[in-house]
């Protein structure tokens, strides 16, 4: 099949570089909006890797990129190649399904697969090998690390990795079996350390081009630049760019909607977008003069590690985190990106307001002129940049609508510290702390989009709501706050009685739509069932939660009355 | 947690291996689908010069099309062709057996999603994007879009059937106990991971090769012959493998099929046509949604004295295989249990949606979950257990109780309760052994007081138990499909290609097939290779379907190697002068050799022990024919179509599922929690696939009655009225790893099939799929004790699937 044409006056796109099987491929005109599968598949014959819904929901599809690690080793993810574009792949190494035999021996991974009889049909089963071959290499990357042996695979894990992966005909269990056997075969590894020189060899050629795009007669039409303000020039200068920050959600315009946009912006590379930080408080914040630190998660900040962050210090949030799409999803996509794109359905964002978020704006061009400045063809020594902060709550105007400017480009995303966590008073047993709970309600509890979110946040002192956060999704044409119900908290005893009361006020607070997802009766019962859940919980009730993936205990244990709990 | 391996190796140490048949060897393919070396239709090197095809959808679900506006479309560079009805040069409308569905929408439009026109670009993309500017005149008409409704109207897509025994309606107004009600059961989408496609080559003189993702190979050249008005030995199918079928590539890859042969014809070029998987979701049909209604007696003792049972079956714009779905529906309406006296209506509703179709239990699931449903209900009605309701309404060699007079002269009261409703007399039955040894080894009693105890102080989490068994028939209903053939090519160098007319979708029929003749002709397993199914191999097979592959085809393969066995043996009978019957074929140690040497093929006659490759070489070179067909008839069965009784089915396959589910009461989400199942497949040709399809299959069973849920907007919907909400897997949820729980103990029943049948073994394909409805049962315990504890008197009012919302209002309405 010819390639994509998708637009006559396509800029041309630069010569597209990885590492594949050790070797450095080089590929040239590849459209901007080609997809990472459509290159394997249809460009070079990689017919291994298949095409089941090319929305990024099967895991059919999935492959694996390598990024050095900056310890002389890899670090791998399993990603969604039909709704990758194939430009986010350059500079990075890729492993296809066909890459993981050495000749005659299959990697541990197949092995393992074919001895528990775990392909039926076998179209799902190269997504599943990927995932898992990127298990395995993190599994075998840290053993390496530490000197110890590699730690065994539990069933859990293998849940977390498969969790984007679908298959129709196997039920599962031969190949969570096979996840939890593959490290008992001989290992195979990969040459890390020749693997990341060849990236390296790659980074070095292209990084003297990468952002010369500053002159338009030379810009591509793959955008892809290494720094800040090199973003923030391009997004001026090419405000018709499609900007993408892991394109989860545009890969999908593409595949689906036809959405062949005649130049890409792509963030992920930009070196100072892609850590997690602590700042100082930004000076919008409330909070002041409270000195410690925020935690910046930069926008090309992967789901994965900025979740991974989040739980860090929030354990609570880790069921959350982990029913937040599949895990490829989650390795491509960034929290920057589900927060700019605002989809009344994101799952961040309810939890993220909840937890009284900022995000940072930024812009090409000094404060007194805007965007429109008269740039050199060169990078300037002290780039002119803007840069605003604001509460999340403010961010959103209306469905799918931001107050972001065309020149502006999320950068940051600020979340304040967690607070000091619920306990009783030693004499009183009323409760002082942060309560924590972001819950989501969906059809199936794995990577599902949800039908309601809530996320509740409220600081209690002496047993009285001193703060009170709550984020909703799935109610209103934009993730909101449920400020009504706040007040209603606020300075209240945290009591059944008071949370019967406040879930009546967030039931009245929104008007939910029904769709496919649910009706309207149920997303407002919802709401309150879910704020009922979340008073149960800070009482210490358990087994009152399904959604914990181990529910071995819950046939084992006796439940705990509800009767008795400290209010 | 390993699934049970009912076989093991067999005793070792003699001079023969053990055989082919009866051990977990791996599926033919695995070793090249975990490499991604298995190619399926869209892995084919294209021809020079191919073209790809997109379908232009109705947006309407009811209406008049007046026309096309092609002209966009047309003017988009890369756009070869937008193909119409009126371009069809053979019937337009599809070769189904019913002749009620256009190939392409014309004059009416008859629901969102139904094709109209194709266009064929030099790229997938340019085609889709061209079929997106398609303008369509369409003058809209009321949608008729449920079962009930569409009953209401007496708008059916063929006429209603009628089963009676005994006298219902009599039983009902003597029974001590009756119990009425109505409940919807929701469809299901196959989501095969590969989606719909076909590849359509010309070639010399008129003649045509369709590469499809079918499961019936015969059927699609029948339609593409049809269409394009050729005769069918000018059209060649072929299917080497699909990325799943489950019932949803039977008559469905038909469609592909004849549209990518009839773009190709147009264009003069190779043409593929592959769906995307939203444009699959709203073309393709699905599992049949169903409505009941229902009236039983019953006695204290929770045994059925009558039942009046309606079902409607939402069919969709077209007959499709509706009536044998609705069939099979009324012959499992008893599932496991006597049904004295009965009386079934089933009425195939009419409705604008797409035209559903086969899948997995083909009518059984959504026969025996009516029944099942009914007990459960009945237990709950008496304060039984479930299970000792089950059981006392269990088929068994017993005298009835007090026999009304029959109102049926053709179908008559039997003198035993072992006899269906449709008056076959059940020969085999294993289902009390069954069933008590499932419920001691996975100590249903104990857990069912333990579960009520835990309920008992659980404020929010509310646990279910249930143990649900299935009957399933095996035999296509329609008689003459039950018939197959094969093909086994011995080599001069004594390797064994065999071809037949299954088609292999991951259930590992191609495997079973190999073992079978390998075990035939003694071989080890590594010297017979499946070849892809082709239409000029084996003609006129019948579809892969109603759980037949292994029972038919393997049985005609078997016989194809029996006549070259024949051959061979007569040859070294001539040789060592002694009788045919004495030369034996074995698996076994070459003589001589060292005892850990790879097994090979012998032939063995009481003077000499010689090597397979030997024997075939010197047989050809005395000119002893080394290949042979196979071709194979079900025994045994007939059915009258007009009074619907008979022995539609060769044998019956058994199993029991006990299933442990949790709810939550504040939201209605559900988990499954614990899963034990013994189920039947008569002496296994391969343990491990044949877990392999009870699991799969009963994890599919668990998905259609939970989390699998399929939406159309509303006839009053502001936008897309009668559009499929839920096309996507974003919307659609088939379950995940996550959903399958860590308690998942499958052992397979001892005994193995008393009929003849190929080695003894059953059909395992559909059977286990309506293991699924312990979950609905387990469900529906738990929100019956849900209520007992909130004090709610009445039935439990679900519908399914049992998403959250609905499992929250059975809850607490």
């Amino acid at each position: 099949m010819a390639p994509n044409t998708p637009h006559p006056h396509l800029p041309e796109t630069r010569v597209l570089q990885f590492v594949r099987s050790g070797q450095v491929q080089r590929l040239g005109n590849v459209p901007p909006t080609r997809t990472l599968l459509a290159l394997l598949r249809d460009d070079l014959g990689l017919t291994g890797t298949k095409e089941g819904c090319r929305s990024g929901d099967c895991g059919a599809c999935t492959v694996v990129l390598g990024e050095a690690d900056g310890q002389g080793g890899l670090r791998y993810r399993a990603v969604n190649s039909c709704i990758q574009l194939a430009h986010a792949a350059h500079g990075k190494a890729l492993w296809t399904v066909e890459d993981l035999a050495e000749g005659n021996q299959p990697h541990p991974v197949q092995q393992a697969l074919v001895q528990h009889h775990a392909s039926q049909c076998g179209f799902c089963t190269p997504g599943f090998v990927l995932s898992l071959f990127a298990l395995y290499q993190t599994r075998l990357g840290q053993s390496a690390h530490t000197g110890e042996p590699a730690t065994p695979v539990t069933r859990d894990d293998a849940l977390h990795a498969l969790s984007g992966n679908l298959c129709r005909c196997t039920g599962y269990r031969p190949i969570l079996d096979a996840a939890q056997t593959m490290l008992d075969v001989p290992t195979q590894t990969v040459d890390e350390a020749a693997t990341v020189l060849k990236l390296e060899q790659i980074s070095q050629i292209n990084e003297a081009s990468d952002d010369n795009f500053v002159d338009e007669t030379r810009a591509t039409g793959y955008l892809h630049p290494s720094t800040l303000p090199n973003l923030l020039h391009a997004r001026a200068r090419f405000p018709q760019a499609q900007l993408v920050a892991g394109c989860t959600d545009v890969g999908i315009w593409v595949t689906k909607l036809q959405h062949a946009p005649a130049q890409v912006l792509d963030l992920t590379r930009v070196e100072e977008l892609r850590h997690i930080e602590n700042v100082a408080p930004p000076h919008l914040s409330p909070v002041a003069p409270d000195t410690a630190a925020w935690l910046s998660i930069g926008a090309a900040v992967t789901l994965t590690h900025a979740f991974d962050a989040l739980v860090a210090t929030r354990p609570a949030l880790a069921t959350f985190a982990s029913r937040f799409a599949g895990l490829p999803v989650r390795n491509a996509g960034t929290l920057g990106g589900n927060v700019a794109n605002g989809s009344p359905i994101g799952d961040s964002m309810p939890l993220l307001l909840a937890l009284g978020a900022h995000v940072r704006l930024m812009q090409w061009g000094s404060a007194s002129k805007g965007a429109d400045t008269t740039l050199n063809s060169s990078a300037p020594q002290a780039p002119p940049l803007q840069s605003r902060e604001l509460p999340l709550d403010q961010f959103y105007t209306g469905y799918r609508q931001t107050v972001m400017q065309p020149a502006e480009v999320l950068t940051h995303i600020l979340v304040p510290p967690p607070g000091p966590a619920i306990t009783p008073h030693p004499d009183t047993h009323t409760l002082n702390g942060e309560w924590l709970r972001a819950y989501k309600i969906s059809k199936r509890f794995e990577d599902d989009i949800s039908a309601v979110c809530l996320a509740l946040r409220l600081v209690l002192h002496n047993g009285v709501v001193a703060e009170a956060s709550i984020g909703v999704g799935g109610v209103a044409a934009t993730p909101v706050r449920a400020l009504q119900t706040q007040a209603a908290l606020l300075g209240q005893p945290w009591t059944q009685a008071t949370a019967t009361q406040a879930a009546t006020v967030l039931q009245a607070e929104f008007a939910p739509i029904s769709d496919m997802r649910a009706s309207a009766a149920y997303r407002r019962a919802m709401l309150a069932a879910l704020l009922q859940r979340a008073w149960a919980e800070s009482t210490g009730v358990a087994h009152i939660n399904l959604e914990h993936t181990s529910l071995t205990d819950l046939t084992q244990r006796s439940p705990s009355p509800l009767t008795g709990a400290t209010a | 947690m390993t699934a049970q391996h009912a076989t093991s190796a067999q005793a070792a140490g003699t001079a023969t291996a053990p055989t082919a048949m009866g051990h977990s060897h791996a599926h033919e393919s695995a070793q090249a689908q975990v490499r991604g070396a298995a190619p399926y239709v869209d892995d084919i090197p294209e021809t020079a010069g191919t073209l790809h095809a997109a379908p232009v959808l109705s947006p309407v679900a009811h209406g008049t099309l007046h026309g096309l506006d092609t002209s966009a479309a047309l003017a988009l560079p890369g756009v070869v062709a937008v193909l119409t009805a009126s371009d069809i040069p053979g019937d337009p409308v599809l070769a189904a057996f019913t002749h009620d569905e256009p190939i392409l929408a014309s004059g009416t439009v008859q629901h969102v999603g139904q094709v109209m026109a194709l266009v064929v670009a030099t790229t997938v993309d340019i085609a889709r994007r061209a079929a997106r500017l398609v303008r369509p005149h369409i003058t809209a008409l009321p949608p008729v879009l449920h079962a009930r409704e569409a009953h209401k109207q007496a708008s059916y897509v063929l006429p209603p059937v009628h089963v009676d025994r005994g006298d219902a309606a009599t039983a009902l107004a003597r029974a001590p106990h009756t119990l009425s009600g109505a409940f919807e059961v929701g469809g299901q989408e196959h989501f095969y991971l590969e989606g719909q496609i076909a590849y359509a080559l010309p070639q010399e003189q008129n003649q045509w090769l369709i590469h499809s993702s079918t499961q019936h190979p015969g059927e699609a050249q029948h339609w593409v012959a049809h269409a394009l008005g050729l005769a069918l030995h000018q059209v060649r199918v072929e299917c080497r493998r699909m990325g799943g079928g489950f019932g949803g590539k039977e008559t469905q890859s038909g469609h592909l099929a004849v549209w990518a042969a009839l773009a190709a014809q147009h264009t003069g070029r190779p043409v593929k046509m592959r769906l995307d998987r939203d444009d699959d979701f709203l073309i393709t049909g699905k599992r049949h949604p169903f409505s009941y209604d229902y009236t039983v007696g019953f006695d204290d003792q929770g045994r059925l004295c009558g039942l009046q049972l309606t079902q409607l079956s939402h069919c969709g714009f077209s007959a499709d295989l509706s009536g044998p779905v609705s069939d099979r529906a009324i012959f499992h309406a008893d599932n496991a249990y006597f049904l004295q006296d009965v009386a079934i209506s089933s009425y195939r509703c009419k409705t604008n949606t797409q035209s559903h179709t086969a899948y997995r239990g083909f009518g059984g699931p959504q026969g025996v979950i009516a029944i099942e449903t009914i007990l459960g209900d009945v237990a709950r009605n008496l304060g039984l257990d479930p299970l000792a309701v089950r059981l006392a309404n269990l088929y068994a060699d017993e005298p009835l109780a007090q026999p009304l007079p029959s109102v049926s002269a053709h179908n008559p009261t039997p003198p035993l309760r072992n006899v269906t409703h449709y008056g076959m007399t059940l020969e085999d039955n294993i289902l009390l052994p069954l069933i008590a040894q499932l419920a001691d080894s996975c100590s249903y009693q104990k857990r069912k007081a333990d579960i009520a105890a835990w309920n008992a102080g659980s404020p929010v989490i509310q646990r279910g138990l249930a143990l649900t068994p299935v009957k399933f028939g095996i035999s296509f209903t329609a008689t003459l499909f039950n018939q197959a053939g094969a093909l086994v090519h011995v080599y001069t160098d004594g390797s064994v290609l065999v071809n037949h007319g299954g088609t292999e979708m991951g259930q590992g029929l191609h495997t079973k097939v190999a073992q079978i003749v390998a075990s035939e002709l003694g071989l080890p397993l590594h010297r017979v290779l499946s070849s892809a199914s082709d239409t000029a191999r084996v003609p006129n097979a019948s579809a892969t379907a109603a759980s037949s592959g292994t029972d038919l085809n393997g049985r005609a393969a078997q016989y194809a190697a029996r006549n070259v066995r024949a051959n061979l043996a007569a040859f070294v009978a001539g040789l060592d002068g002694c009788g045919a019957g004495d030369v034996h074929l074995v698996c076994g140690t070459p003589p001589g050799a060292d005892a850990s040497a790879p097994a090979v093929g012998l032939v063995i006659s009481p003077t000499a022990t010689r090597l397979f490759d030997d024997v075939v070489h010197a047989a050809y070179a005395n000119r002893i024919q080394l290949w042979s067909d196979g071709f194979y008839r079900t025994p045994k069965i007939h059915y009258d179509k007009t009074t619907l009784t008979g022995r539609p089915f060769y044998y019956f396959a058994y199993g029991a599922a006990c299933t442990e589910v949790a709810i939550d009461t504040l939201t209605g989400e559900s988990r499954v929690l614990a899963v034990d199942i013994l189920h039947d497949v008569g002496r296994s040709i391969n343990p491990a696939l044949d877990i392999g399809q009870i699991e799969g299959a009963f994890v599919q069973g668990m998905g259609w009655l939970t989390t699998e849920e399929l939406v159309w907007a509303a006839p009053d919907a502001e936008r897309n009225a009668g559009a499929l909400l839920t096309r996507a897997p974003s919307t659609y949820k088939i379950p995940a790893a996550g959903d399958v729980p860590e308690h998942f103990n499958v052992a397979l029943w001892h005994l193995p099939n008393p009929e003849d049948n190929v080695g003894g073994s059953k059909a395992v394909g559909e059977p286990p799929f309506m293991l699924g409805i312990s979950v609905w049962e387990a469900l529906r315990d738990a929100v019956a004790q849900a209520r007992a504890k909130a004090g709610l008197a009445g039935p439990v009012k679900l519908d399914a699937p049992a998403t959250a919302e609905r499992v929250l209002w059975a809850v607490q309405q």
